[in-house]
């Protein structure tokens, strides 16, 4: 325990030493905390992954289960499903957290919020986009979707969805303080969401016709690129102004 | 160097009410500072704009002569707020709950230094229990934890003593006297008596204006 003189010092962070540590080690907890906080409840992991599940199986049935007409509309269907999969997650991102107090001492952290703000965002993708992309083959095989574009189905659903967990923690912010705010969530972040899915669903059809799929897979990339740029100053000003009111 | 945070003509409207107006406050290090006034009064709204998080009011704040808005990290790293939420994970254990602050405030990562803290507030034994197993007031006190974790010279308090019991309120007494008496500042809201040996100031909120009173 240190002296009480020293506790009470000023400190000038600008001056104290390894203030990049410090931000990597509170990046570094916020992640982990999140990630166990969804290993203890892995209701909200699995609920977007039984959700993509549940529609890919019920297309077939409804439509026709003729693989040729399957394998055109493959590519969309995937690429809606778990566009609509990843939206559903999103309005609990930052809610609990403004519910039970966390949220403010985020916003009080002598870190970038921003910084801080994308910390979760990851831990959004990593628990949501990555295991729907990495499911997406196997749901793939049930639309007949033809060999050879299940690799490219799971890189881009991966990049893509990694944009989208970026652009909708804009609006999941932008709503946390709106109780049941998820049907605005969706009409904030939908329209923005339309790049991505053109050129997510693309690359799937490229790959299915035989065409060159990496420009597809490129304007993904640049996709992610600009929303990684951008949308973490959106995400802190929108907790800025949500937390405001 | 002592800690000042100051506030010139501070004025705060909701609802076409003026919670204060032309309030002149200076918080030094050494000194209590107790908000008071009726349910409504604007007395959380006065803590959170003190503490940064609220733009919404007009009048200036400054942070050691410096205006809040440009030395906002320099002051965010010397301050300590606990709101009304208590801020504690109910799914966490009160240890996973403090490493988290831990790591936010830059604290380091030693187990040893959470153990301790939660020793302080009375919460051994229940480290490893998920804090929503815990009753309120050892929510309560999880929170309070980080005064004796995190080491900042000015704490900010919103209601610190709600469902803390007896012996609980005399600990917490005793650390902010200790606190101040060591150069730090406290500001606070509490409807319960304050019985602490050292200089307090209070601000009356209510009837549109603020009064400070020493």
């Amino acid at each position: 325990m240190s002296r009480p003189e020293a506790r009470s010092a000023i400190v000038s962070p600008d001056r104290a030493r390894g203030v990049d540590a410090s931000l990597t080690s509170a990046l570094y907890a916020t992640m982990r905390r999140d990630l166990i906080l969804l290993l203890r409840r892995p209701g909200a992991v699995l609920n977007p992954l039984a959700f993509f599940a549940l529609v890919i199986t019920l297309f077939p049935i409804g439509i026709s289960p003729d693989p040729e007409l399957l394998a055109i509309i493959a590519p969309g269907l995937l690429w809606v499903a778990a566009l609509l999969a990843a939206l559903l997650s999103l309005d609990g991102l930052f809610r609990e957290d403004a519910e039970d107090g966390a949220l403010e001492q985020l916003l009080l952290a002598p870190h970038p919020l921003p910084a801080l703000a994308l910390a979760k965002v990851a831990v959004h993708w990593l628990t949501t986009g990555l295991p729907l992309a990495l499911m997406a083959p196997v749901l793939g095989v049930m639309l007949s979707l033809p060999l050879g574009s299940y690799g490219v189905l799971a890189l881009s659903l991966a990049l893509g969805s990694a944009t989208l967990s970026v652009i909708g923690a804009i609006g999941a912010a932008l709503t946390v303080g709106v109780s049941r705010g998820g049907v605005l969530l969706s009409l904030l972040v939908l329209p923005l969401y339309v790049p991505v899915l053109i050129f997510g669903a693309g690359a799937v059809q490229a790959a299915i016709a035989g065409s060159g799929v990496a420009a597809h897979l490129a304007l993904l990339g640049a996709l992610l690129a600009a929303a990684l740029v951008f949308a973490p100053w959106a995400i802190a000003a929108s907790l800025r102004i949500s937390l405001n009111g | 160097m002592s800690l000042c945070l100051e506030a010139r003509k501070l004025a705060c409207e909701r609802d076409d009410r003026w919670l204060f107006r032309d309030l002149e406050l200076v918080i030094r290090g050494g000194e209590v500072l107790r908000v008071e006034g009726p349910n409504g009064s604007g007395k959380t709204t006065l803590l959170k704009i003190l503490s940064g998080q609220l733009t919404d009011y007009r009048g200036e704040l400054f942070w050691q002569e410096e205006p809040l808005h440009k030395a906002r990290r320099d002051f965010l790293a010397n301050l300590l707020y606990l709101g009304h939420a208590p801020g504690v994970k109910a799914a966490l254990t009160p240890l996973e709950n403090l490493a988290w602050y831990q790591a936010l405030a830059g604290a380091g990562s030693a187990e040893a230094d959470r153990m301790s803290a939660l020793e302080a507030v009375g919460l051994a034994g229940f480290e490893d229990l998920p804090a929503g197993q815990l009753s309120a007031g050892q929510q309560r006190r999880v929170a309070l934890a980080r005064l004796e974790l995190t080491p900042r010279p000015l704490w900010i308090l919103d209601e610190p003593f709600t469902a803390i019991d007896r012996e609980g309120v005399a600990d917490l007494e005793a650390r902010l006297a200790a606190h101040v008496q060591a150069g730090g500042s406290v500001v606070l809201t509490t409807h319960q008596a304050l019985h602490v040996p050292v200089p307090m100031r209070r601000i009356r909120l209510g009837e549109g204006h603020g009064h400070v009173a020493s």
